[in-house]
């Protein structure tokens, strides 16, 4: 019966590829996971908000994965929108463009929302108003590129995975590209709560979702791509569909995926659609899966298509800190204190300001901070959802039950308090994606994706130790082999002097003997 | 503006601790009010004795060891571990085994190994076999159930209280006049004085499965038990386990040799077979703690109570069964590891 639906369900596809919403039978099975509460409606009432420009805006030089970017703009430049401010550095990374026009006032440290250290090197830019760009070049056409030229073209977008990752997009790509590629997933998941931001730019701006999909196609030149859109999102849905059977191009497939969290997460998405897992420490290449953020397709079109490189993006202003959540278009480093006040500012009650969402989002003390590339969501929370007192774990195995990993947290945690790390990591710690669920339905309020996060960072620390030292060791070793070489030749020399001495004979002997007298008595 | 920081997830927690234990307490409420219709007022006594015990036991033990006694204490895992000893003692039972039992499960058993979340055995089990060993007589006073046609002598509440406080029965009633040896001894005697199981069944103590009452007090332990099932308080597979382990060889067995074999439907409601299987068992802290572990665990439990009763010389062997599991926790923890999403079966993470 499975098989003949799966039949019938290809056969659907190929027949009708703008199949509105496909079914979901076929599915991969995900474990775990947790259906929470959307909080997604208040933020998607209304249409999403293009902001106007602020007077200033601060542009972290590191808004990617791998190093920062390095400036090539200098206090008191003038910029206009879409120029280059800082460049690539190194393998990894990607460039920072000029989100509007104006002056260069500071490349100073600012308050930024990161993990590690609450500020960071940013240029700061004092706006025109004037919003000038270069004169309008025309887009490419980029079908008759080579795919590798089209990668390159990419890299200058200052393209980021738009989902939170902030992977470079171009880098991803090229990555991809040495492996056996199938599928081209976009991922419309947004399964984390309150954030909207991807929905609200499935509804209004699909075909260019789209548009983006075929061009990643075509650099990747993978002939299927999945777009991949949770239950929950039936507008978004719709509208995707209409613009397919516009678009008619039936290597696209629409597919939807049940409303659990972290469905969402990369290797999860993999999983769900393709049924297949993308191997521990590997990549979704690895099963022939790419997986963007559809926010990513739609910055991969602007960019291509338009000659717009990743200034602005749609960040969701939400939380019951804020007076009316909404939907906002905004310019990368707009201050959130801005964009807050686009949403009808704070409620009396706010208390904390979360960059990103609920489960996995930073908690800032300032809102200072700009909205960087990674910002999907501003989230202001007005009670602080407290967990109460600390209890002992009572081992229940909830945290096991919802984990979409299948580890075991309740044993992890208790390595990690005893700082096991040979048990951490046979117990799959860095396998953890610190998805939160186990935090949320432990029973002894226990914050375990803290603790997890805390004791990743032991061992990344101790691996580092460890090379530092390995490397110490081999240097240590190497000179030792050096000396030991540089002795060995000494006493060959030495002892090969001797031999030649010995063979000449006594005579010899006596002859040098006499010559040394020589040179002692007649000094020069 | 300013604001203060928290680490993710910033989202209300969805349980609690004192939440579980108290939807425990609440799933045993049908049950508790069956024993006191079948068995008398005593189990009220006994319930307040080992709640008091446990509570005060455990208080002074977290003042002892310099913890805060009020986080502890609004657990409410004192109080579970009080009303299972209760469950497991018969209604007349002198308040100082009662005591013993619950000081000795709460302090002993629980804290000494470290508190809540740390204690290898079952504290409600660990401070009953403390009561079997130490005063195994006053195990034997299960009043006889009332129910019509049985000839049954039940005492008042005030003649109730006086027992449990002194251990004194009035003058003119003897503690033959108001036991009755339970179905589980009943049958474990029967089958040692070479009777057949099915003769053994036509003693007025059984029912149409197990012991009469006992078997009305399993049919409200189940409901509870399922409550806990429906709202996820407990999972099913060491309930499960229980019963696939206690019944599988039991019917086997029955099949094969009816005569000195008592049916599986008997195992299932004699005794504290589904206390077990749902309340006892269900402990997270001593139980195992992967879903493979916890039915292995489960099932071994289920084949040492049909092994207790068939060959030891206790009639029941709920307690003995659930601590000699507790000791095989670790390794059965270890052994059932669930395949980590990304990993090939059997490889360590790290492999």
């Amino acid at each position: 019966m499975r098989t003949l639906y799966r039949a019938l369900s290809r056969g659907l596809h190929h027949d009708e590829a703008r199949a509105v919403s496909a079914p979901t039978y076929d599915l991969g099975k995900l474990h775990g996971g947790l259906r929470l509460e959307g909080h997604k409606q208040a933020s998607t009432a209304q249409p999403i908000l293009d902001i106007p420009l602020p007077s200033q805006l601060i542009l972290p030089i590191e808004q990617h994965v791998g190093a920062p970017a390095q400036p090539v703009v200098s206090v008191g430049d003038r910029v206009l929108k879409g120029q280059l401010l800082a460049e690539p550095d190194g393998e990894l990374g990607a460039p920072v463009h000029a989100s509007s026009s104006g002056t260069v006032v500071a490349i100073e440290s600012w308050p930024v929302s990161r993990r590690n250290g609450d500020k960071a090197p940013c240029i700061v830019i004092e706006c025109d108003g004037k919003d000038e760009a270069p004169v309008a070049t025309a887009g490419t056409d980029y079908l008759s590129q080579a795919p590798a030229d089209l990668l390159l073209r990419i890299l200058d977008g200052g393209i980021v995975g738009l989902g939170g990752a902030v992977f470079p997009t171009a880098q991803k790509l090229m990555q991809a590209r040495t492996a056996e590629l199938e599928f081209l997933i976009l991922n419309g998941v947004e399964c984390e709560p309150y954030i909207s931001c991807d929905d609200a730019l499935m509804r209004e701006c699909a075909p260019a979702v789209l548009s983006g999909a075929r061009i990643l196609m075509h650099a990747l030149q993978v002939n299927a791509c999945y777009v991949v859109v949770e239950s929950d999102k039936p507008e978004a849905i719709g509208r995707l569909g209409e613009a397919l059977a516009e678009l008619g191009d039936d290597r696209i497939v629409l597919k939807q995926v049940p409303t659990i969290y972290p469905s969402g997460g990369e290797d999860q998405l993999v999983q769900l659609v393709t049924n297949r897992e993308v191997p521990s420490g590997g990549l979704p290449t690895d099963v022939g899966c790419v997986v963007q953020n559809v926010g990513t397709a739609a910055a991969v079109h602007d960019w291509i298509v338009n000659n717009q490189p990743l200034i602005s993006r749609v960040t969701t202003v939400t939380g019951d800190g804020v007076v009316s959540p909404i939907n906002v278009r905004a310019r990368i480093g707009t201050p959130v204190e801005e964009v807050i006040r686009h949403a009808g500012g704070y409620t009396e009650s706010v208390k904390h300001l979360v960059i990103g969402g609920p489960m996995t989002g930073r908690s800032v003390t300032t809102d200072a901070v700009p909205l960087v590339k990674a910002s999907n969501c501003v989230l202001a929370l007005a009670e602080p959802a407290t967990a109460g007192d600390e209890l002992p774990c009572i081992r229940c195995g909830d945290c096991a039950v919802v984990c979409p990993v299948q580890l075991l947290p309740q044993q992890l945690f208790w390595y990690a308090c005893a700082d096991d790390e040979q048990k951490l990591r046979e117990f799959g710690l860095l396998d953890c994606i610190e998805c939160g669920c186990c935090d949320l339905v432990c029973p002894s309020h226990i914050p375990l994706t803290a603790d997890f996060r805390i004791a990743k960072d032991r061992i990344r620390e101790l691996a580092d130790e460890k090379a530092r030292a390995e490397r110490a060791r081999q240097r240590f070793e190497a000179r030792n082999r050096r000396f030991e070489r540089e002795r060995l030749a000494r006493d060959a020399e030495l002892s090969r002097q001797k031999d030649s001495a010995k063979r000449a004979g006594p005579a010899a002997i006596a002859e040098i003997l006499k010559r040394k007298q020589q040179s002692r008595d007649d000094p020069a | 503006m300013k604001f203060e920081t928290r680490e993710a997830p910033y989202w209300a927690p969805q349980a609690s601790v004192a939440s579980m234990m108290l939807q425990v307490l609440a799933a045993l409420v049908p049950a508790a009010i069956a024993h006191v219709w079948f068995f008398g007022p005593g189990f009220i006594f006994n319930l307040l004795v080992a709640g008091i015990f446990a509570v005060a036991g455990e208080a002074l033990v977290l003042r002892a060891r310099g913890r805060p006694v009020e986080v502890a204490l609004t657990d409410y895992s004192a109080l579970v571990t009080a009303a299972l000893l209760a469950f497991a003692l018969p209604s007349l039972t002198p308040w100082w085994v009662t005591a013993t039992g619950a000081l000795f499960g709460v302090v002993v058993a629980k804290h000494l190994y470290g508190g809540l979340g740390f204690n290898i055995f079952n504290p409600a089990m660990a401070g009953y076999v403390v009561i079997l060993v130490t005063f195994p007589m006053y195990l034997n006073l299960w009043t006889a159930p009332r129910m019509g046609d049985i000839d049954y002598q039940q005492l008042s509440v005030l003649q109730t209280l006086v027992f449990t406080l002194t251990g004194n029965l009035p003058e003119t009633l003897g503690f033959d006049a108001v036991s009755r040896a339970t179905p589980l001894d009943v049958m474990k005697s029967g089958l040692n004085n070479m009777a057949t199981a099915t003769e053994i069944r036509a003693n007025p103590v059984m029912g149409d499965f197990g012991g009469r009452g006992w078997e009305w007090i399993g049919n409200f332990l189940a409901i509870g038990g399922f409550w806990l099932l429906i709202r996820k308080i407990i999972r099913w597979q060491i309930p499960a386990g229980v019963g696939l382990g206690l019944l599988g060889p039991a019917t086997i067995m029955y099949l094969l040799d009816p005569g000195s074999s008592p049916g599986p439907g008997f195992h299932l409601f004699a005794g504290a077979t589904i206390l077990c299987a749902f309340f006892i068992a269900t402990d997270p802290v001593s139980a195992a703690t992967s879903p493979k572990g916890r039915f292995i665990y489960g099932v071994g439990i289920g084949f040492l109570i049909w092994c207790i009763r068939r060959w030891g010389s206790y009639a029941d062997g709920v307690a003995f069964a659930v601590l000699i599991m507790n000791m095989a926790v670790p390794a059965i923890d270890y052994l059932t590891r669930p395949r980590i999403v990304g990993h090939r079966k059997g490889a360590d993470a790290d492999g």
